[in-house]
């Protein structure tokens, strides 16, 4: 755009010396027409605008401009225009030279000159290094096809503005700061855009998950795809970019694919004049390198271990480059940084540590409605980091205690509200400021409630949280205002208040208890565990090995084939598909369908235990073998041996259905009165693989005798001549429990779809960790009648939602594993390289 | 002199997960990655019952047992709340996306 040649230095004056005769000054020369080159002289020429004869070398053919703002005129919100820092006329007043759009190419240390790309040589005194850095390319096929760009500089940009020109759809690989910004832009542009992130959050290095969850969703509001955890393969196409291959070999069509993966700073030409380059060009604190002429600074230094990739440092470096520059050492001492995407609508702050650690506090306020997340973390009564989603005004704030380290003892009770109301003084107490509220305050968006209507019920007699909710309707739908309701509680009532609610709470993570969050998760359609830490204001930032794991649960109940699955919220028996023992190694228990087998799948256990020089193999209570003592890298040989002899998963590790005991009934027994075998197969096959909150066992007796124990069971069928009495709510465990009778059947059609039925009512409404047994003296076995036995319709629809999630559980999990599926499951990491340090 | 050893990279580890890496014979590693991608390196084994701790649900920066759903500070490899007990703790960084781990000292099994 706008090359600048200066007449005298033009560019066919190969291999000459470019000595000019009537400045004596020391001659500063400098390799970076960008951000913190330009800055560093600006820093200088403040200091003493004469000392030093400026050159600069730019490797673009521009002025130099803001790179931070390439984003906004990608979206159109500026011209390139309005983002230049400084124009000719600033090169000119100040009598600096500017060598545009020819880069330097190499450095002679020992001449003291630098060589640039059109063979102009330029001898220097001090030569300061500002090449900022490269964008790093992930090396998959296709990376060099045309269409498939970076997002640098303005040439990127102009690339996205053509593409975009004629619409169609791009795939933005990275979803950091950058990657967002690029898909942001491209998609005001018109293009359809894909966002390919292989971290399972956006932004990882800036936000915690809640945050990115939060960024995921709104993006996707505005008409994005994001791909978390996805894998580039290949970037496919012929002769010019057509799609995008992920590595579980989804197909994504694009006509253009920018890289947004990260930079690296740029560090090649330093490297190859022999200075000491570790991550970035290593300087110390006044910008020199290992070579005292030579300085370094920006995004290609690497200062005590530390390289940036944010603007602000580079502010500071430059100060102390220049205070160097004319002899009056100060000394850079690092940076902590901040972080706020430039996407217009989404404020998004991050600042320092919010990695938590020994000592450190979290504190977090969520509030759903208006989809705002705060986390300050807090140590020895400083703050160490923050993280704002929705609400940043005070970001700047929270940064500033930050890097002043000043003792927030005083107000830390206030902190997260803000400054306004930390700083208020005379509002110290929480509760002081609800009661300061006026009437008309509103207290419950969702149901439209405010403070005096609130304290009116309180008044007329509702004492209760509950009562509260069930009268005025305050904190009765999304709940995020229950704080503030129980503050009023408080107030209004003063000592005769009761405190907070009686249920108890799923985990110290939140005030909910388990029913209230599973309603609230179909209620309010949720669909992922940040979604429900977000909108039901957790306390921490990611739960705990408590309510993790019931989550998890209670959501793919909710969205059978939809929900995907949270691995790392899954006790280790159900991960691993194998019972863990307490030496660390695995049971392996394979499914024989009603207890019965047959040689071939003896003899598969037979050499399974041979084999892997198995210590024991026990017959289980639940009538099947029990081979102990494999290790975790065996258990998917182990499975594909037992799998070759049609055996699948016995899902005896598993909160899950785990065996149906039978008793050989009419076909064999003197005294059966039905096929307790075959109706125990059959339920066995129905039942199979269904997730469930606690354990769940069935058996089928085939007479009033019991054999198989159906009457301590959470199912038991006995059959009689009439047909097949069901029992629920039985249990074998620590407390003893005798079912109660369900009902009576008279055909196994029924007895099955009753047993459904019944199996889904327990998914449905008994919280996690909860057997039957617990839960029907919980509910009441009247209530499990009245759901089951008398209606018809209610029973028809359980049943129905039963089988339709079982169509997507009965796949063996053993089957994916043995064909290779997680194989880091199974396997150590392997030390590669050692270096000695 | 601390020997480091280049183990794999971040995306090797699930998040709130570990694995495991296996050093001249001596007792596992647990190699962690929080929430956050922090990365912390401990013994593999729980100081109440040896548990493998590589094993348990990763929550902030703590990992629960899964034998006995003991706490673990991954830092410090104490254990929180009412348990007592340590589990050692092996030197850990990151740099550029890869992961390495300090070479456990070979008197550390008969200390």
């Amino acid at each position: 755009m706008e090359f600048q040649n200066n007449g005298e230095t033009d560019a066919g004056a190969e291999e000459q010396l470019f000595v000019p005769t009537d400045d004596v000054r020391e001659h500063l020369v400098v390799i970076g027409n960008g951000m913190a080159g330009c800055r560093a002289v600006e820093e200088l020429l403040a200091r003493d605008a004469v000392r030093y004869r400026v050159t600069i070398f730019g490797a673009e053919p521009h002025v130099n401009y803001n790179r931070i703002m390439l984003s906004p005129v990608l979206a159109g919100e500026k011209t390139f225009e309005d983002i230049i820092i400084n124009d000719h006329a600033w090169y000119a007043d100040n009598g600096i030279e500017l060598i545009a759009g020819d880069p330097v190419l190499a450095i002679d240390r020992a001449a003291k000159t630098v060589t640039s790309e059109t063979g102009r040589v330029v001898r220097y005194d001090r030569l300061l290094i500002a090449t900022g850095s490269d964008p790093f390319i992930i090396p998959v096929p296709g990376k060099d096809l045309p269409g498939v760009i970076t997002f640098r500089d303005m040439k990127d940009v102009d690339s996205m503005l053509a593409a975009a020109a004629n619409g169609g759809s791009a795939v933005v690989i990275g979803g950091g700061l950058l990657g967002l910004e690029a898909a942001h832009g491209l998609t005001l542009r018109g293009m359809k855009v894909t966002v390919l992130h292989i971290m399972p959050t956006l932004m990882e290095r800036q936000l915690d998950e809640a945050a990115g969850w939060l960024l995921k969703t709104a993006l996707e509001g505005r008409g994005q795809t994001i791909l978390t955890g996805a894998d580039t393969a290949e970037i496919c196409g012929d002769g010019k970019v057509e799609s995008v291959r992920l590595k579980d070999g989804t197909i994504i069509p694009a006509s253009l694919v920018v890289m947004a993966v990260g930079i690296r700073p740029s560090v090649a030409l330093a490297r190859e004049a022999g200075l000491d380059v570790g991550r970035g060009i290593k300087v110390d604190d006044h910008m020199v390198t290992s070579d005292p002429a030579v300085l370094a600074v920006g995004e290609c230094v690497e200062h005590d271990g530390n390289v940036y990739g944010l603007v602000a440092p580079l502010w500071e470096m430059c100060r102390s480059l220049a205070d160097g520059l004319i002899d009056q050492h100060s000394g850079y001492k690092g940076s902590v940084t901040s972080t706020k995407l430039k996407v217009a609508g989404l404020d998004v702050f991050s600042a320092g540590d919010f990695s938590g650690g020994v000592g450190c506090e979290d504190i977090v306020l969520r509030d759903a409605s208006r989809g705002v997340y705060k986390r300050i973390v807090v140590k020895d009564d400083r703050v160490i980091g923050a993280v704002l989603y929705g609400d940043t005004a005070d970001g700047g704030w929270y940064f500033d205690l930050l890097k002043k380290g000043e003792n927030i003892a005083d107000v830390r009770d206030l902190l997260i509200f803000g400054q306004a109301f930390a700083s208020g003084g005379g509002q110290a107490d929480p509760k002081a400021a609800v009661a300061a509220l006026s009437d008309d305050a509103e207290i419950c968006g969702c149901n439209g409630v405010n403070k005096g209507k609130v304290v009116a019920c309180v008044a007329a007699g509702n004492a209760t949280l509950d009562a509260v909710r069930a009268t005025c309707k305050a904190s009765a739908s999304c709940g995020s205002c229950t704080g503030l309701v129980e503050t009023l509680l408080a107030v209004t009532l003063g000592d005769d208040y009761a405190g907070e609610r009686a249920v108890k709470t799923m985990c110290k993570c939140t005030s909910f208890g388990h029913d209230d969050v599973r309603r609230e998760i179909v209620a309010q359609g949720m669909t992922s565990i940040p979604e429900v830490m977000q909108k039901l204001h957790w306390s921490t930032p990611d739960g705990c090995s408590s309510c993790r794991p019931a989550l998890n649960y209670y959501l793919l109940c909710a969205l059978p084939g939809e929900y995907a699955d949270d691995q790392q919220s899954r006790f280790v028996n159900e991960r691993m598909h194998a019972n863990i023992q307490k030496d660390g190694t695995y049971s392996v228990v394979p499914r024989m369908w009603g207890g019965i087998t047959n040689p071939r799948e003896l003899r598969a256990i037979a050499d399974v235990v041979e084999k892997y020089d198995a210590p024991m193999v026990k017959v289980t209570g639940g009538q099947r073998l029990d081979i102990f003592g494999i290790k975790k890298e065996d258990l998917p040989a182990v499975w594909a041996d037992l799998n070759a002899a049609g055996m699948v998963s016995g899902h005896a590790y598993g909160k899950s259905l785990r065996t149906v005991k039978t008793c050989v009934g009419s076909e064999w027994c003197r005294f059966g009165t039905q096929d307790s075998t075959g109706l125990g197969v059959q339920t066995e096959r129905m039942t199979w693989g269904s997730w469930m909150p606690h354990k769940f066992k069935i058996a089928v007796s085939g007479c009033p005798r019991n054999c198989a124990e159906a009457t301590i069971k959470d199912f038991g069928i006995v059959c009689v001549d009439s047909g097949y009495e069901l029992h629920v709510g039985g249990n074998g465990g620590i407390h003893v429990r005798v079912t109660d009778l369900l009902c009576k059947v008279s055909t196994e059609q029924e007895a099955l779809d009753y047993c459904a039925a019944f199996v889904q009512l327990y998914r449905e409404e008994a919280r996690y960790l909860e057997r039957t047994a617990p839960w029907i003296e919980r509910v009441g076995v009247d209530y499990v009648k009245s759901r089951i036995v008398e209606d018809e319709t209610g029973r028809e629809a359980l049943r129905a939602r039963f089988l339709y999630s079982q169509s997507f559980s009965q796949d063996d999990p053993w089957a994916e594993r043995a064909t290779g599926a997680n194989t880091e499951l199974h396997q150590h990491l392997q030390p590669i390289a050692i270096a000695a340090e | 002199m601390t020997d480091w050893i280049d183990i794999g990279t971040l995306a090797d580890i699930p998040q709130r997960g570990a694995r495991t890496v296996q050093i001249g014979g001596e007792t596992d590693i647990a190699v962690f990655r929080t929430g956050d991608d922090q990365v912390f390196a401990l013994i593999n084994e729980c100081p109440h019952k040896k548990g493998p701790l590589s094993q348990g649900i990763v929550h902030g920066h703590s990992v629960a047992c899964p034998l006995h759903n003991w706490n673990i500070a991954l830092a410090s490899g104490e254990a929180l709340g009412p348990d007592k007990g340590c589990t050692p703790t092996v030197a850990v960084r990151q740099e550029d996306g890869r992961i390495f781990i300090a070479r456990p000292e070979p008197a550390r099994a008969a200390a």
